[in-house]
């Protein structure tokens, strides 16, 4: 008898917490050495980047509580708010050109043509080019009285230019650059989205005698905007962290006129070690490239709405 | 046949006998150094990238067949090298040894953080020092400029960068102008030369942010101040004579060297030069042996040497360095100890001088003729050297945030280049930088 009871009351407590039983509880282990990857790689850089950025923090120095004060300062600081203006000239020519040549491009290597497939080859070879070696080699090409740039504008009877040496032209010269080495990114996706294009469309329009600008118009942009946000997402994010050629070919200069944001933040960083200053850059920097996504964000939720 | 022993060979042998306590007391000590104490330890060695560098990376097997110490050694480009040893050395546990430090950059940064050891203390003791370490051999301005203001000597200096005149010989001696005096002199020849229609112009220099203010320091030397801080280390680079820096500065750079100057460092100046587009170069002594490089120059063999012209009151050449210094933390001082000495004994010393790598920071070489007469450089280039050597002054000022007052400074100075009135941006640079000094010096 009590052991029959025992043996009951055991199947009834069993049951009772299996049924009960979180197993969430249990699955949390296999998620902890991914959140411990999160913590060191994401959430601690972040809390002390926040941290320092409200010290007066020198490396090789102490550091100190100031506050808001490193962010009062920014707001105060010319040569700060003038690397956000530069940054945002940048970015803006820096997207816009490589997404139109990209869209021309892209709607050029659609069509069938002989050596199609060697002329892709070629406009993407920029893409492969390391950034730095791209720099090196622009460099030498900038240079105002050595340069083949200046050269070839000769032969045409074109007058030469300053490039990268002056600081009117510096910031046109580097999304030059630019343009040069990641337009053909922007063809790639662009390309991709255009070769998943339904043919219907297009046949109802050309029974309707639908000229070829407006098919281009009103088919072919409206279906290929959902790829149009994502090369304006990616060329953005890649503009606005541009730093590497930016730093080899000018290193911010002549003066200051292409000291953008990252570049300001590099020097007052790893130049002049003001940590707790350049933490702060860090936050409003993020605050911007965060405002900015949202827009973008906002864009391709209404492209895909439409 | 046989002869006795004649009064000659008695007073030889006398004199041997006299002659040999020194040199059984040398031999003995030759002998007494160890240089094997350290055998089987390895230790790591971070160098800036240059040719100085690379002759010891090139040699480093000359040292270790001598110790038994192996040496892993890097050379890193110049700015990138600064940060990596800053934050290395700011984490506490620094991966090298013996590090490269330009002193004109990290010598109070370093002094004051106490990074690196006192090496007086490892000089003493003769156990680890080489009796032929010789160190009366090092010139005192280079002593003087690895020596802390406290007293202590947390570096051994390797090299002494002094800006010199390079100038074109051809283009001077076409117009028959001789090499520069005076600054002015120096302008009214730069404007002589100056052909914008054939693209050759009377001069070239840095006009970049940063890297252009060491050659406004070297016409600030020739000036009754000659600093940038006075006596009681405030900033003085908004002062009259600051301002004829600033101007003569402008006026060469604006009127007689070529257009895109302000984007111009020390590469794209030593490109053109090297064209033979420029009569004038002021510049450091380093970029020597790339002129003289016949795959690569136009004007190899006809590059003139001479020292930076005389100021209106001073005659002095902007003079920079590099030190080693071995890591506070290290727990191998000891093979440091014995890789520091070696990198800057004589043999390496003359190396440095007769490739043309820069200017030892050791007097010997100087003195070694024989060295001097095969070397492929003329006698002009090492009699440029020591003379700049005798008239040499700090080029920069010795402070911790010296990047920021470079970077301050330098972005005025180009926009002088562009046009803009020298004591405007020279007043507004000073009190940009004038906290950031006061703070830095505060915290000293």
């Amino acid at each position: 008898m009590d052991s029959a009871a025992s043996l009951a009351g055991t199947a009834a407590a069993g049951a009772i917490p299996r049924r009960r039983r979180n197993y969430a509880r249990q699955y949390w282990w296999f998620v902890v050495p991914c959140g411990a990857v999160v913590i060191a790689t994401i959430i601690f850089p972040w809390v002390f980047t926040l941290y320092m950025s409200v010290h007066e923090w020198k490396l090789g120095g102490g550091r100190s509580w100031v506050g808001f004060a490193n962010y009062a300062k920014l707001v105060e600081d010319e040569r700060f708010l003038l690397s956000i203006l530069r940054t945002l000239y940048f970015t803006a020519l820096s997207v816009l050109i490589p997404m139109v040549l990209g869209l021309l491009a892209a709607l050029a290597f659609h069509r069938k043509f002989p050596l199609r497939g060697l002329a892709r080859t070629v406009f993407i070879l920029p893409m492969m080019a390391t950034p730095v070696a791209v720099a090196l080699v622009w460099t030498m090409m900038f240079h105002p009285q050595l340069g083949v740039l200046n050269w070839l504008l000769q032969q045409v009877g074109i007058p030469p230019s300053m490039w990268v040496y002056a600081a009117d032209t510096v910031i046109p010269t580097l999304v030059m650059v630019e343009v040069w080495h990641w337009t053909p990114l922007v063809m790639l996706i662009l390309l991709g989205g255009l070769a998943s294009l339904p043919i219907d469309p297009y046949e109802a329009a050309k029974i309707d005698g639908a000229t070829p600008l407006q098919a281009f118009w009103h088919i072919t942009l409206p279906l290929l905007a959902p790829f149009l946000v994502v090369a304006l997402i990616i060329r953005t994010i890649d503009a606005l962290k541009a730093f590497d050629t930016i730093y080899v070919i000018t290193q911010g200069g002549p003066g200051t006129a292409s000291e953008t944001i990252n570049i300001f933040l590099y020097l007052q960083a790893f130049a002049y070690y003001n940590l707790g200053y350049a933490s702060a850059v860090v936050v409003v920097f993020f605050a911007i490239i965060i405002a900015l996504a949202m827009v973008l964000l906002w864009t391709r939720a209404r492209v895909k709405d439409a | 046949m046989t002869r006795g022993i004649t009064r000659r060979t008695a007073l030889t042998a006398g004199a041997g006998l006299l002659a040999a306590p020194p040199i059984v007391r040398e031999a003995n000590a030759q002998s007494r150094f160890d240089w094997k104490r350290f055998a089987g330890e390895r230790i790591e060695v971070s160098l800036t990238a240059n040719p100085r560098s690379q002759i010891l990376i090139q040699n480093q097997r000359e040292f270790e067949e001598l110790t038994g110490i192996r040496v892993g050694s890097e050379q890193i480009p110049e700015q990138q090298h600064r940060q990596k040893f800053v934050i290395e050395f700011a984490s506490g546990r620094p991966s090298f040894d013996v590090i490269s430090i330009s002193l004109h950059v990290n010598k109070r940064q370093v002094g004051r953080a106490r990074w690196t050891t006192d090496i007086r203390a490892l000089m003493a003791d003769a156990s680890i020092t080489d009796p032929e370490f010789d160190f009366a051999d090092f010139g005192a301005g280079a002593v003087a400029y690895s020596t802390q203001a406290d007293g202590r000597m947390d570096t051994l200096p390797e090299f002494t960068d002094y800006f010199i005149l390079y100038y074109n010989k051809e283009l001077l001696e076409a117009k028959n102008i001789r090499p520069p005096q005076t600054f002015d002199e120096m302008y009214d020849s730069a404007m002589r030369l100056n052909d914008p229609s054939r693209q050759i112009f009377g001069n070239v220099g840095r006009g970049l942010r940063n890297a252009n203010v060491v050659l406004w320091s070297s016409f600030l030397l020739g000036t009754q101040q000659r600093d940038c801080l006075d006596d009681q280390r405030r900033l003085i680079t908004d002062t009259p004579d600051a301002i004829w820096a600033g101007e003569f500065y402008k006026k060469l750079l604006r009127d007689c060297s070529p257009p895109g100057v302000s984007g111009f460092n020390w590469n794209e100046s030593q490109t053109t030069f090297m064209q033979g587009r420029a009569a004038f170069w002021l510049d450091g002594v380093g970029f020597a042996t790339p002129l003289e490089d016949r795959a690569r120059s136009r004007v190899a063999g006809k590059v003139g040497y001479a020292v930076v012209p005389r100021g209106p009151a001073h005659h002095h050449c902007a003079m920079f360095g590099t030190a080693l210094g071995i890591s506070e933390a290290s727990r191998k001082k000891g093979a440091a100890w014995l890789y520091t000495q070696w990198a800057v004994n004589k043999t390496n010393q003359l190396r440095f001088l007769t490739s043309g790598a820069g200017a030892p920071a050791r007097t010997s070489p100087y003195r070694n003729e024989e060295a001097i007469r095969n070397s492929r450089f003329s006698r002009e280039y090492f009699a440029t050297l020591i003379e700049s050597a005798r008239i040499s002054r700090p080029g920069l000022p010795e402070i911790v945030p010296v990047t920021e007052f470079r970077d301050t400074i330098g972005a005025a100075l180009t926009s002088t280049i562009g046009g803009a009135d020298v004591a405007t941006e020279l007043k507004r640079a000073t009190e940009a930088f004038r906290p950031v000094l006061e703070a830095s010096e505060r915290a000293a």
